[in-house]
């Protein structure tokens, strides 16, 4: 049913029908109401579940570990500082195999201290081992959550989810969504049977030391299943579709006029509903532009990037996030898809944009499209304040 | 694909600790053992059996070659070889 809703509500909405047993969150902005609504619901009766509240995001990622090692099926939010101080923990639940969903509202990181979005936290954690999902809008955010919990609970994946949202943007943004019924997900996601399970009557150990004989096997083992994660993927969105009737093609990326176009943007999240205006308005001006949204960072789907954009003259990748001393994180995958490639853009510039909240409007990807010559740039800060800089430490 | 991940409760008797040796392994002479049992109290593996004097000897499935008992033994009736020297590596 169609609902006007804030995104968090939303993601509480989808978040009840998956049914987890045992929820535990920290607050942090953005991502409190999230968890608030939750706790509502919980404390109402709506939903089944044990609600735990920690004293940090450090217990409270120990405490979702600890239950879905018990068997049980459960959900955690966080935002930026909590995120890296969930840390990890978040690289111990990948290592344990244990399927989990996350909200992560994307924020800024300190310092200096920032509320508002971008996404350095969850790129930051990109080498964890979690499945990095990136929405554009409150539907994605829905949706994902759905797909998140029935590719993270497969027998042959067995790796968390981090369902990534804009800060503010998504998570405090009003938009109509249509929440899925019960009786369809029901159908979509069956109960959560683990492969193993802590149980007192029949112990084991998880995460026992495994020293150079036994470690490296297990990175391999999880390297090796997220190929599998990229052709499983499509699948559960396939799934998706023939149940809820959104389609999301493959659900790795969303390809937006770049069939024939000459210059595309490259961009996760929703910044790619901006960048889909101008696209628009470019279009209608007979300039032949698109988009390439990643809704996969973690797999990174290199093969799919690469025929979406073999053909394409010019290519900009706009990051929300910077990886200091080095080229932008998004763009180093974009570089990557093509290196040594007979087929390939002639150009690939990287632009950062949006950092700590800084608003990317219409005439900031205009700028990222008018920049996007002959001449290739690497890391350009968009909407940059030279003024605000200077040379020298101190006054 | 998954790796080595779950465990299953054993005896200690199960995690063969004698692949831990680098260098050095003990070597029981078996000579001048006057029986006072003081290297196997001091093993810290409990891997040292033997009744009588002149009759102590090691599991070396077990033995991690940390050097206790022949530091210990009275009569230095025992002695630290190298892994390579003096017969097969185990």
């Amino acid at each position: 049913m169609k609902q006007f809703l804030e995104g968090s509500r939303a993601v509480a909405e989808a978040v009840k029908l998956c049914k987890p047993g045992v929820i535990s969150a920290y607050p942090i902005t953005p991502q409190t109401h999230i968890v608030e609504e939750l706790a509502q619901m919980v404390a109402d009766g709506e939903l089944n579940a044990q609600f735990v509240n920690v004293e940090s995001e450090h217990s409270a990622a120990s405490v979702v570990l600890g239950a879905v090692a018990t068997g049980v099926r459960a959900f955690t939010a966080t935002s930026s500082q909590g995120l890296i101080y969930m840390s990890e923990v978040l690289f111990n639940i990948a290592g344990l195999r244990l399927p989990l969903v996350l909200t992560c509202a994307n924020r800024a990181l300190s310092a200096p201290i920032n509320i508002w979005n971008d996404q350095q936290d969850s790129v930051s954690l990109r080498d964890s081992g979690w499945i990095q999902l990136y929405a554009e809008n409150n539907q994605e955010v829905v949706d994902f959550h759905l797909m998140a919990y029935r590719v993270s609970e497969d027998k042959t994946i067995m790796l968390p989810v981090m369902v990534c949202m804009d800060g503010f943007i998504l998570t405090h943004g009003m938009e109509s969504v249509d929440i899925p019924e019960a009786e369809k997900v029901d159908i979509f996601l069956p109960p959560y049977k683990p492969l193993y399970q802590l149980d007192p009557a029949e112990p084991i150990t998880m995460g026992l030391l495994a020293d150079p004989d036994y470690y490296m096997e297990t990175r391999f083992a999880i390297q090796e299943t997220f190929k599998d994660v990229l052709k499983f993927i499509p699948k559960v969105s396939e799934e998706f579709r023939s149940i809820f009737g959104r389609d999301y093609k493959d659900g790795l990326v969303e390809e937006y006029y770049t069939k024939d176009a000459e210059k595309v943007i490259v961009a996760m999240g929703s910044v790619c509903g901006t960048i889909k205006e101008v696209v628009d308005e470019l279009r209608q001006k007979g300039k032949k532009v698109g988009l390439l949204k990643i809704i996969s960072y973690r797999p990174f789907p290199y093969s799919r990037v690469c025929d979406v954009l073999k053909d394409v003259s010019k290519v900009a990748v706009l990051d929300k996030a910077v990886s200091l001393g080095a080229l932008a994180p998004l763009a180093v995958e974009i570089k990557a898809t093509f290196f040594g490639k007979k087929k390939s853009p002639k150009i690939i510039s990287s632009f950062v944009a949006g950092l700590g909240g800084r608003d990317i409007t219409l005439e900031s990807i205009r700028e990222v499209f008018r920049k996007l010559t002959q001449k290739e740039v690497s890391s350009e800060f968009i909407d940059l304040k030279p003024e605000l800089l200077k040379e020298e430490y101190g006054e | 694909m998954f790796g080595p991940l779950i465990v299953k409760p054993s005896k200690a008797k199960g995690d063969k600790t004698g692949s831990w040796r680098v260098q050095l392994r003990p070597k029981f002479l078996q000579k001048n053992c006057i029986g006072c049992k003081m290297c196997l109290l001091i093993c810290p593996e409990g891997c040292i059996q033997g009744k009588e004097k002149n009759t102590y000897i090691t599991d070396y499935n077990f033995c991690k070659g940390c050097g206790l008992c022949a530091k210990i033994c009275p009569k230095s009736d025992i002695i630290m070889i190298e892994e390579t020297s003096e017969g097969e590596k185990k």
